[in-house]
């Protein structure tokens, strides 16, 4: 039977919700091939991982325990993940397009000699040729590409963190687990964590609620305190299109799109931001947008549930007030 | 003395992109070609380690015939030797057949005087896939460091190397042994200042030229469109449809936007 193989990402056993995400996808490829989903779990110490895995949604998972898996090192991972593909012949792997997952599918293709398909935001299975269909953004999110790889097995995809929602968690479904036995050594891994230095503040804008993002027509750092001000108010996250980045405005950690993050929030403000596909790659499936901008032909309104033609500064104030009333009385 | 290997990619300056709305294709025409700006990045740290250790530099790149230009432009960053691989052959390779090549290309230089470092862009922005590092490391069999943002120490002597790479909770500091691959962040390294000598000597300097037939020994299968497994379906820039409800301030007033806004809010249960 032809499976659907997740990557499990998962760091001081803790399961990256992208896993979830793409557990929920699996299902329905798996089920378009008549096929099964299948997880694979590296790490040591993880099998108290493996109910809530069946919980949303594996039928299999491979186990690989090891020491030397304690935490993430690309070559012992990229070895274990390949072993596996090698014995059991996937159809599908997807792999978060995490840090890590980015780091490790590289790897792991090159081994298998198959092809990766990476960034993907869209995933379907061809009814005539049975081929997975990978589409992504291309030319930094200008156009969209669909991917096939025909060939070669397994059709490997990185798939970005929200693009798929996290789908229901089942309590008590089991399957089987397959543990593999491995010979993993402290000299392959060739390289050592030595020390560690944790983000002060993190910027959890891919599971945020509420994202106020602003664009170009900000202006500048002191626009973007405005924002902060709402989204402070409206216990939401600050985003913001690659210009206003790469513009010094705010940092990286904000930045919404292709080559920033995917975000699907209840309420998606976009202050000032026009909408080039680069932008909307990383925010069209939130379940509510509303746009302000001052050009009625911006694109982001065609993607708006909400489309507000004026001056940003003007609504984002007077929300501000209308919200400090509101708390007010 | 160190020996450093750098890979770059000549790219289209991607925030230049037009796309024909009829055809859904891009415009190439007038589009400016750059050196992908995290190859820059890695170009700039070969540049500042050279300068600290002594060594040599050798940059490479696969494209077409005009990508000579971004090699020359590496000579600014004290390049020693530069090696175009074009041949109508390597084209339309994906990141397989690409990592394949540069590694290939990679063991031929090597032969006699084997690198410390291979040194990548993170990513190249046309692609944004960061996939052909991670898979040259494979094919060498040398561990890949991903998402570098500082060389704390290198020793030599003990062929160590202690770096920092950005994750997503936050820095790893990272002790490996040499040689390593690594891909640099955009922080890793400034653009040196470049004396006008080196400026007039980049002008005049050409690259050595790699086609599939030599020097290096390819498998020809495992080259260009031939040796790439994925195969573009289909490009198309997406439609937009959606019923959208417009107010516009010229004719509808503050208060009531405010007050739609406030509802939704309230309706989603936000507040």
């Amino acid at each position: 039977m032809k499976e659907v193989w997740v990557f499990i990402e998962q760091e001081e056993l803790k399961i990256h919700p992208v896993s979830f995400e793409l557990l929920g996808i699996a299902q329905k490829l798996a089920k378009d091939l008549s096929g099964k989903v299948s997880a694979v779990l590296v790490g040591h110490n993880v099998k108290p991982l493996v109910e809530e895995i069946f919980a949303y949604g594996a039928e299999k998972i491979y186990v690989v325990d090891h020491k030397v898996l304690s935490y993430y090192r690309h070559i012992p991972y990229v070895y274990a993940l390949t072993y596996l593909a090698k014995k059991y012949k996937p159809e599908i792997f997807l792999i978060g397009a995490t840090t890590l997952g980015r780091d490790l599918a590289g790897g792991v293709a090159t081994l298998l000699e198959t092809g990766l398909t990476a960034d993907v935001t869209e995933l379907s299975i061809d009814p005539e040729t049975k081929n997975l269909l990978m589409t992504r953004p291309a030319y930094g999110g200008n156009i969209m590409a669909t991917i096939v790889c025909p060939n070669h097995r397994p059709q490997m995809a990185t798939v970005r963190p929200r693009v798929f929602p996290i789908p229901e968690r089942e309590e008590g479904k089991i399957g089987e687990v397959i543990e593999e036995k491995m010979e993993l050594t402290e000299e392959m891994a060739g390289v050592e964590r030595i020390g560690f230095l944790p983000k002060e503040k993190t910027v959890n804008l891919e599971y945020a609620d509420i994202i106020v993002a602003g664009g170009k027509g900000i202006g500048g750092k002191e626009g973007f305190e405005i924002l902060k001000e709402l989204a402070h108010l409206l216990n939401g996250e600050v985003g913001a299109s690659r210009f206003a980045v790469e513009s010094g405005w705010i940092s990286y950690e904000h930045q919404v799109g292709q080559t920033g993050k995917t975000v699907r929030p209840k309420v998606y403000f976009a202050f000032g931001i026009s909408g080039a596909i680069q932008h909307r790659a990383g925010m069209q499936n939130s379940d509510f947008i509303i746009a302000v901008n001052i050009d009625p032909e911006a694109p982001i309104f065609k993607i708006a549930d909400l489309g507000i033609i004026g001056d940003w500064k003007e609504v984002a104030t007077a929300l501000i007030r209308a919200l400090k009333n509101r708390r007010g009385s | 003395m160190l020996n450093i290997l750098v890979s770059i990619k000549q790219v289209p300056d991607t925030t230049n992109i037009r796309i024909n709305p009829e055809t859904g294709t891009l415009i190439r025409e007038g589009v400016p070609s750059i050196i992908n700006p995290y190859d820059v990045v890695a170009l700039s740290l070969a540049c500042y380690l050279k300068n600290q250790f002594g060594g040599s530099i050798t940059v490479i790149t696969m494209g077409p015939p005009q990508a000579r230009l971004a090699l020359k432009e590496a000579m600014e960053f004290g390049a020693d030797r530069i090696i175009l691989l074009t041949d109508r052959k390597f084209a339309g390779a994906d990141t397989l057949a690409t990592s394949y090549t540069l590694a290939e290309t990679i063991k031929y230089l090597e032969r006699e005087n084997p690198f410390h470092l291979y040194l990548f862009g993170k990513q190249a922005i046309d692609g944004d896939t960061a996939q052909v590092g991670p898979g040259v490391a494979a094919r060498l069999k040398v561990p890949v460091i991903t998402y570098v943002t500082k060389i704390e120490n290198i020793d030599l002597k003990e062929k160590i190397i202690i770096l920092h790479r950005k994750t997503e909770k936050g820095v790893e500091i990272i002790k490996a042994k040499l040689p390593v691959l690594i891909t640099c962040e955009k922080d890793l390294a400034k653009s040196p200042f470049v004396p006008l000598s080196e400026i007039l000597k980049a002008v005049k300097s050409e690259p050595e030229i790699f086609a599939a037939d030599g020097p290096v020994k390819f498998e020809r299968e495992k080259l260009g469109l031939k040796g790439s497994p994925t195969q573009v379906k289909k490009v198309f820039t997406p439609e937009l449809k959606k019923d959208t409800l417009i107010y516009d301030l010229s004719t509808t007033s503050i208060d009531e936007v405010v007050m739609k806004i406030i509802h939704i809010l309230e309706e989603k249960k936000i507040i």
